[in-house]
């Protein structure tokens, strides 16, 4: 066993964990959704957990479990293990610490401020401080990892960077790219806030920095499962990967793309100017291309595989591919759902339909599609070999890993789907209750609702199989060699030279161009003009 | 770099997709002057409650028959209560909030916008349709963000 196995299994458990209490808080959501007279039922509790649910899934157990599979693939794909692993536990300690000072806020009931914590609503100080250090910990875990890449490359000037290698890379270049906003509107704005250094703030400048972070944040998600569906997945479905230089040409279009994008969060904001959301949105509809590219480059991944095993007709590849291994259903199923996904990120990245969503229910039915799916669902898949390869143990309550992307499936199609339907129907996204004083149009959402709530159980049913696999799995599993991941070769083998595709430097300085374009006129013509800050109040 | 044919027919297509939404983005936005609501005007939130024009919450119909609605929106309403707009005419909303952001949104229809402090929300709409229509707040701003809603009564006479 490698050393660094522990750091990265450190990583793993904290992801596991914080996904395990997220979880149960969405089960809080799906019971508000029934609309179910319960004694612990209050408005205190609901939008509690909403923040609860939104930072333990979308910024803990994400940012945790990629700093996990960024070891993982390194070492694996390096063969040697990172370097400067005391800054790897230095930064875990951070990132840990940071993620409790948070998390503490939060369930103490003084920071429900959502996981998007737009000011003027004001939180407790050790939240936005706690957050800060969750982040400064992922740079120190960006820092080992391209230490590592820096030092391999040295020694092996001649060999192409491995593709698993590349694509987390990616993820890096996009992370720090992305935290820049972020970090300025915690450094720069909220903390001093919180504190009361300052007394006002500016609600519109907090929203430009905080989706400089939060889209290219999408792609932080995205990018690490595709390096899944790339490498590991045509392995364990028995066949080859496509092509190895589209999928590098993919990671690549999403460090250029990912982060000149965040005002088609804003477009229905004041004090933004149209053309500006304009160019934003048109990076955005480019940014569709990487994706339909891997679609059809992992079916035809697929279509190899079911074809080495003995396939000849049109579709009888599809029946000859491994559905019982969680590993590959994980994966196939969470495509399906990306499908749909992708193109309501296409419509609401559209202002004239965004006009008709933005808000709306449609929006937390379309982002449980890439994040709570495509992400997810593809990260539980591979935490059945990445916690049997980490820990030496055999994979514990089997059938429970079996039936459970199954489960994810169904409920996140009856959840989604009667979400995006309310929406249309003007439902608003976070709200305890929708009575709205007996309101026709809010009888029209009851259907939806209900159908919502169901497919939230089998949601909170399935987290409860993945939570029991793990636990089990590395606590009680026999102890015996059980290491499974392997990385998928490509069809073509890959030419020996590198290609353009590899220098990270250029697509890099690409990137910052595109960012600087995007936002630098935006923000100094809002910095230049007459603004009067809001106060802040913490109603909750 | 080898790109298998059914591949290369797949790149073209997706590119044709994304061309397609570019160019009805682009044609909708500089022939029909379609924009999302970016109105950059400011205002201190702590004068919006006894500002001229947003501390007298209300709707003022214009000689050519097209409406001005100004609405405060609040910790948990919106003010006024009840909007009476003509049918059929230009329907501006001018809005601010004094404490923190809301959503202004008329359920089932594209009249959507963020309300944010400092700044003043501004949309023009018209609607083809009589009837009563609910308004909803829809970005948290507290606890009691599910109360907060309105009613807009679009009608043919005043």
């Amino acid at each position: 066993m490698i050393p660094s196995h522990r750091l990265t299994l450190a990583n793993l458990w904290v992801a596991i964990s914080a996904f395990t209490i997220a979880s149960g808080m969405a089960l809080m959501q799906a019971l508000s959704r029934a609309d179910l007279d319960l004694p612990f039922r209050t408005p205190k509790m609901y939008y509690l957990s909403v923040t609860a649910h939104g930072v333990l899934m979308a910024i803990v157990f994400t940012t945790f479990f990629i700093m996990a599979l960024g070891y993982f693939f390194t070492e694996r794909a390096f063969r040697r293990s990172v370097e400067q692993r005391t800054v790897g536990w230095i930064s875990f300690c951070v990132a840990t610490l940071g993620t409790l000072m948070a998390a503490g806020a939060i369930l103490l009931g003084k920071a429900s401020v959502l996981y998007t914590f737009y000011p003027p609503l004001k939180a407790h100080p050790l939240f936005y401080i706690g957050a800060t250090l969750l982040i400064v910990g992922s740079w120190g875990w960006s820092w080992v990892i391209i230490r590592t890449y820096l030092v391999w490359k040295r020694e092996n000037p001649e060999s192409r960077t491995p593709l698993a290698v590349h694509g987390m890379l990616a993820t890096i270049i996009v992370w720090l790219l992305a935290t820049v906003g972020v970090a300025a509107e915690a450094l720069l704005l909220l903390i001093p806030w919180s504190l009361g250094f300052t007394e006002k703030i500016d609600p519109i400048l907090a929203r430009m920095l905080f989706w400089w972070f939060g889209h290219p944040l999408v792609y932080f998600w995205l990018i690490p499962a595709y390096v899944i569906w790339y490498t590991i997945t045509p392995r364990v479905a028995g066949g080859k990967l496509f092509s190895d230089p589209l999928a590098r040409l993919v990671f690549v279009m999403f460090i250029v793309l990912s982060t000149p994008v965040g005002f088609h969060h804003q477009l229905m904001d004041p004090g933004v100017d149209a053309a500006w959301k304009l160019f934003h949105v048109f990076n955005t509809q480019l940014i569709i291309f990487p994706s339909l590219l891997t679609a059809f480059t992992i079916i035809a991944s697929f279509e190899v595989a079911g074809r080495m095993k003995g396939a000849k007709g049109w579709f009888d590849w599809l029946e000859k591919l491994p559905w019982g291994d969680p590993a590959f259903s994980s994966v196939a199923l969470a495509m399906m759902i990306f499908a749909i996904g992708g193109w309501g990120g296409a419509i609401n990245a559209a202002y004239g339909m965004n006009a008709m969503v933005h808000n709306t229910a449609w929006v937390q039915g379309h982002f449980h599609l890439p994040v709570g799916t495509a992400t997810a669902l593809t990260f539980m898949g591979f935490a059945y070999r990445l916690m049997p390869a980490l820990t030496g143990r055999d994979l514990e309550l089997g059938l429970l890993a079996i039936i459970q992307p199954y489960l994810w499936f169904m409920g996140m199609l009856m959840f989604s789907i009667s979400n995006h339907l309310t929406g249309l129907q003007g439902m608003p996204r976070r709200i305890y209750q929708f009575q709205y004083g007996g309101s026709e149009i809010a009888q029209q959402w009851l259907p939806g609702t209900g159908i919502s709530a169901v497919g939230g159980l089998f949601l909170f049913g399935s987290a409860l199989c993945f939570a029991a696999v793990m636990f089990g799995t590395g606590l009680a599993g026999t102890k015996r060699s059980q290491d499974k991941v392997e990385f998928a070769e490509p069809l073509q083998p890959p030419g020996r030279k590198a290609l353009i595709l590899d220098n990270m430097k250029i697509w890099t300085a690409v990137a910052i161009v595109l960012v600087i374009a995007a936002y630098a006129i935006p923000i100094i013509q809002h910095l230049s003009m007459e603004r009067f800050g809001a106060r802040g109040l913490s109603p909750f | 770099m080898h790109v298998d044919l059914y591949e290369r027919i797949w790149m073209w297509g997706a590119t044709a997709i994304i061309a397609v939404f570019l160019i009805s983005i682009g044609v909708t936005t500089f022939s029909q002057a379609f924009v999302p609501p970016s109105h950059i005007e400011t205002i201190d939130p702590d004068e919006v409650r006894s500002h001229s024009e947003f501390g007298e919450p209300g709707v003022t119909i214009h000689a050519d028959g097209s409406a001005t609605v100004v609405v405060q929106a609040i910790m948990y309403a919106f003010l006024p209560r009840e909007i009476r707009v003509p049918r059929g005419e230009p329907v501006t909303f001018r809005i601010a909030s004094p404490d923190l952001i809301h959503g202004f949104q008329i359920a089932r229809t594209n009249g959507n916008a963020m309300v944010v402090p400092g700044y003043v929300t501004q949309f023009t709409t018209i609607f083809e349709e009589a009837g009563e229509y609910l308004i909803v707040c829809n970005e948290y701003c507290g606890l009691g963000h599910h109360n907060m809603f309105g009613t807009l009564i679009v009608g043919d006479t005043q």
